[in-house]
């Protein structure tokens, strides 16, 4: 009981990371209708500002964690926003109206780009950063397993959890989120209507930007280590929560994500942990096969 | 970024604010990972400045702005004024601001970056004073940009009789060119693979009209099949081709079999995960596939039982002995280099006839408009299987050659990277063209390994290069599609519309 109560803290954190790139994933498809394949890159991008900002905070002498923490987070939202906003501008835009697989190209080219400028810039070697948040609660303290919830998994679970009812509020609420979702059904009526639909894009791409810097910084919190390579993996994994929990609905993606953590860390937890990206990718396939737009997804109708 | 029309000029004021908006922007992109550098020291790490790139960086992001626009706008002179000048100071700052600070190299740091732009910057004042010699400097629109492309491709196509054999008389003669040295043949025999594998490729991609993101697991399949049945079972390379094309093939059945009625990006995302599982069984699985240590010491390939190699191991004959020839060990290259040629040209004649076969018709079919298919009872599934499981044959074929030729493989060969490379040969070169996946290859492969110096910048290069090609022309190089059949023959062979 104790165990399993550890792997669903550790599945629900793990799945928080998940979840916040997923969203990036599913917005800009469900706007243009492309896999932004660089989104993985721009999560990496956030953690590496993250830690850049924490080393520079404390050259600075600005020790005390809470303020690091506030800052860092400022600092890799806005300026990770500002790559999120340049990679629409420079290899979307241009091929608004191309063939899908064009914009599919230029999205890994701009992966591979990136991958290689962070590794010119910042070299190759992992970047460690010591824990900054330590200690937990402990429960079940008399029963044979002791279960910890970290105050770094509180904070990222509280953290990810306010960042998503913001989320949520601004998508369903505001005028920009109108936006957003008059462009996701019908770009072009959407421009009819008056609604600067390049903007519009743009934002979603910053929006998308900011929630994945987040992401990059929960990582290295969590993991303490990153290198230019991460981007990758979690970026194919939080594709595959969005599309688990059905491509272009954002709670889709929240549950994906969720979902993807916790199968992660059970399977680690209870079969093998090498199989674990292979558990994944199995229990994609499965739902795909059974559920072909995924777990919250609507059916497409084609028209003839 | 719309297109200025002709006669529209921006005014002073908009240019600066936009150039303005450029300069904030790449400020804010290399204020934290160019200005700052996490450096390993003893002990931990340390935080190096260097914001005089930042400087540079902006300053030249606002210069590059405005000249531009001015481009655009075909005020050529103006910017060969400003961006000559620009070329003139960063070649004398590379050149010459080295005397003040021997310890780097201005503006940046990198030798690399500084040529580069300054050839960016030469070429653009370049191209302006072309454009004010001619006509007043009328660039191009895009619209009159694919068509001119379009019609080069069609061209190309028209000629690609003549072209097709012309190239392939090249390859036949190159290994006995004056300039072929063993490096040259190294980079043909790595072109050539991906060639091969762009064509098979293409099979899926261009005919069938499948998004395929996990080509490289079938690579993979191939070449552990061939290490694997030379390692256990002790058969020669062309004995084992078949058998890997056939369990590469076997493998496109089994993931196309769930999958293969899944739309466009749902199938490129489990490909690329089916990708990934092929990857990481192979890394964890150590006592069949010798996990990250990898399969070493595969057997060569044999011409007709004689080896290419200096002493025959036990009981064989080799090849300079048995034509009494002096040994050179550039035979093998030669060999390799002819063995991939044919499996290569092997691959073009079957998509070539294969087009012209019902089989071929249906998945051209089915990439146009599955519900028609479907309307006339084609059964999409298994039409699609066909393209998917042969495409994977391909690739199969293509692994156990790698895996020959290298005479050693792990997983780390197999990372997703190959199969984007592939994947950006076919549509670089176009869809469904067999010259254009030819030339895409040679161009992000071949050149490339040219500039093997410059091998840290070499995946950044090939990065940028995929996306301003897919920027400038978005169909692909020589992309341009003929209807395979017409009802009505257009008058006069060869006349292109």
């Amino acid at each position: 009981m104790g165990y399993f109560l550890q792997q669903l803290i550790n599945g629900v954190s793990l799945g928080m990371i998940y979840a916040l790139i997923a969203i990036g994933y599913t917005m800009v498809y469900g706007i243009i209708g492309m896999i932004n394949f660089a989104h993985g890159e721009i999560f990496m991008i956030g953690a590496f500002i993250s830690i850049i900002t924490f080393m520079v905070l404390s050259l600075l002498g600005i020790g005390w964690i809470p303020l690091a923490l506030v800052i860092m987070l400022l600092a890799t939202t806005i300026l990770t926003s500002v790559y999120g906003w340049a990679l629409e501008r420079v290899a979307y835009r241009p091929l608004r109206n191309s063939p899908r697989l064009a914009a599919l190209i230029t999205a890994i080219g701009m992966s591979i780009f990136l991958q290689n400028y962070v590794q010119l810039l910042q070299g190759a070697r992992v970047k460690p950063l010591q824990p900054l948040i330590s200690g937990g609660f402990r429960f079940l303290e008399g029963g044979d397993f002791v279960v910890t919830l970290s105050y770094l998994q509180l904070f990222i679970i509280v953290l990810t959890i306010v960042l998503m009812l913001a989320f949520t509020y601004l998508i369903n609420k505001t005028a920009l989120g109108r936006a957003q979702r008059a462009c996701q059904q019908d770009l072009g009526m959407a421009g009819l209507i008056g609604i600067n639909v390049d903007r519009t894009i743009s934002l979603t791409f910053v929006m998308g930007a900011t929630l994945a810097s987040v992401a990059g910084l929960i990582f290295l919190l969590n993991y303490g280590v990153i290198d230019f390579y991460i981007g990758f993996l979690a970026g194919v994994k939080a594709f595959t929560a969005a599309v688990l929990g059905g491509i272009g609905s954002l709670p889709g993606a929240m549950l994906g994500g969720l979902l993807i953590g916790l199968i992660e860390a059970f399977w680690s937890a209870y079969f093998t942990v090498e199989y674990k990206d292979v558990a994944a990718f199995a229990i994609l396939v499965l739902v795909l096969i059974f559920r072909p737009t995924g777990l919250l997804g609507k059916p497409d109708v084609e028209k003839v | 970024m719309s297109e200025a029309a002709a006669a529209s000029i921006t005014p002073t004021r908009d240019m600066l604010r936009d150039a303005g908006l450029m300069a904030v922007v790449v400020f804010g992109l290399s204020f934290s990972l160019v200005g700052f550098k996490i450096e390993d020291v003893p002990g931990g790490l340390a935080i190096l400045t260097r914001f005089d790139g930042v400087f540079f960086a902006t300053a030249l992001a606002f210069l590059g702005r405005i000249g531009v626009i001015m481009l655009r706008e075909q005020r050529a002179l103006p910017i060969a004024i400003t961006a000559l000048p620009t070329a003139v100071i960063i070649l004398l700052l590379q050149l010459f601001a080295g005397d003040l600070d021997p310890e780097r190299t201005y503006p940046f740091r990198s030798t690399v970056v500084n040529w580069s732009l300054f050839s960016v910057t030469l070429a653009m004042s370049l191209r302006a004073i072309w454009l004010t010699w001619h006509h007043g400097g009328a660039a191009r629109s895009r619209d009159a940009r694919e068509k001119a492309m379009d019609l080069v491709g069609a061209k190309v196509q028209d000629a690609a009789r003549f072209i097709g054999p012309a190239l392939l008389g090249f390859a036949l003669i190159l290994p006995f060119l004056p300039f072929a040295d063993r490096r040259l043949l190294d980079i043909g025999i790595l072109v050539l693979t991906y060639i091969m594998l762009g064509w098979g490729l293409n099979i899926v991609v261009g005919l069938a009209g499948l998004l395929d993101l996990g080509y490289v697991a079938f690579y993979a399949v191939g070449a552990y099949s061939y290490a694997l049945l030379a390692q256990y079972f002790d058969l020669g390379f062309f004995l084992a081709l078949p058998l890997a094309g056939i369990l590469a093939a076997f493998a496109g059945i089994l993931l196309g079999f769930p999958v293969l009625r899944l739309r466009g990006d749902y199938l490129a995302i489990v490909t690329l995960g089916f990708g990934e599982i092929i990857r990481i069984i192979l890394l964890n699985w150590y006592t069949f596939t010798g996990g990250p240590d990898g399969i070493s010491g595969i057997p060569r390939p044999t011409f007709f039982g004689l080896e290419l190699s200096k002493r025959a191991s036990d009981g064989g004959d080799t090849f300079h002995t048995f034509f009494g020839l002096t040994y050179s060990p550039i035979d093998r290259i030669i060999f390799l280099f002819y063995l991939i040629l044919a499996m290569a040209m092997l691959t073009n004649l079957f998509t070539l006839r294969i087009r012209k076969l019902p089989i071929g018709r249906a998945w051209e079919a089915l990439r146009e408009d599955e519900i028609a298919c479907r309307s006339l009872g084609m059964n999409p599934r298994n039409t699609k299987l066909t393209a998917f499981s042969i495409g994977a044959m391909f690739g199969g074929f293509g692994g156990s050659f790698f895996a020959t030729r290298q005479g050693f493989i792990s997983p780390e060969s197999f990372t997703f990277i190959e199969s984007a490379v592939i994947l950006a040969i076919v549509v670089l070169g176009g869809m469904g063209s067999q010259l254009g996946v030819v030339f895409a290859a040679i161009l992000l492969i071949g050149l490339p390994e040219f500039f093997r110096e410059l091998q840290q910048y070499r995946m950044l290069a090939f990065g940028l290069a995929m996306v301003m090609i897919m920027v400038w022309r978005p169909s692909g190089l020589l992309a341009h599609r003929e209807p395979t059949l017409r009802l009505h023959p257009p008058p006069g062979k060869g006349s292109v519309k």
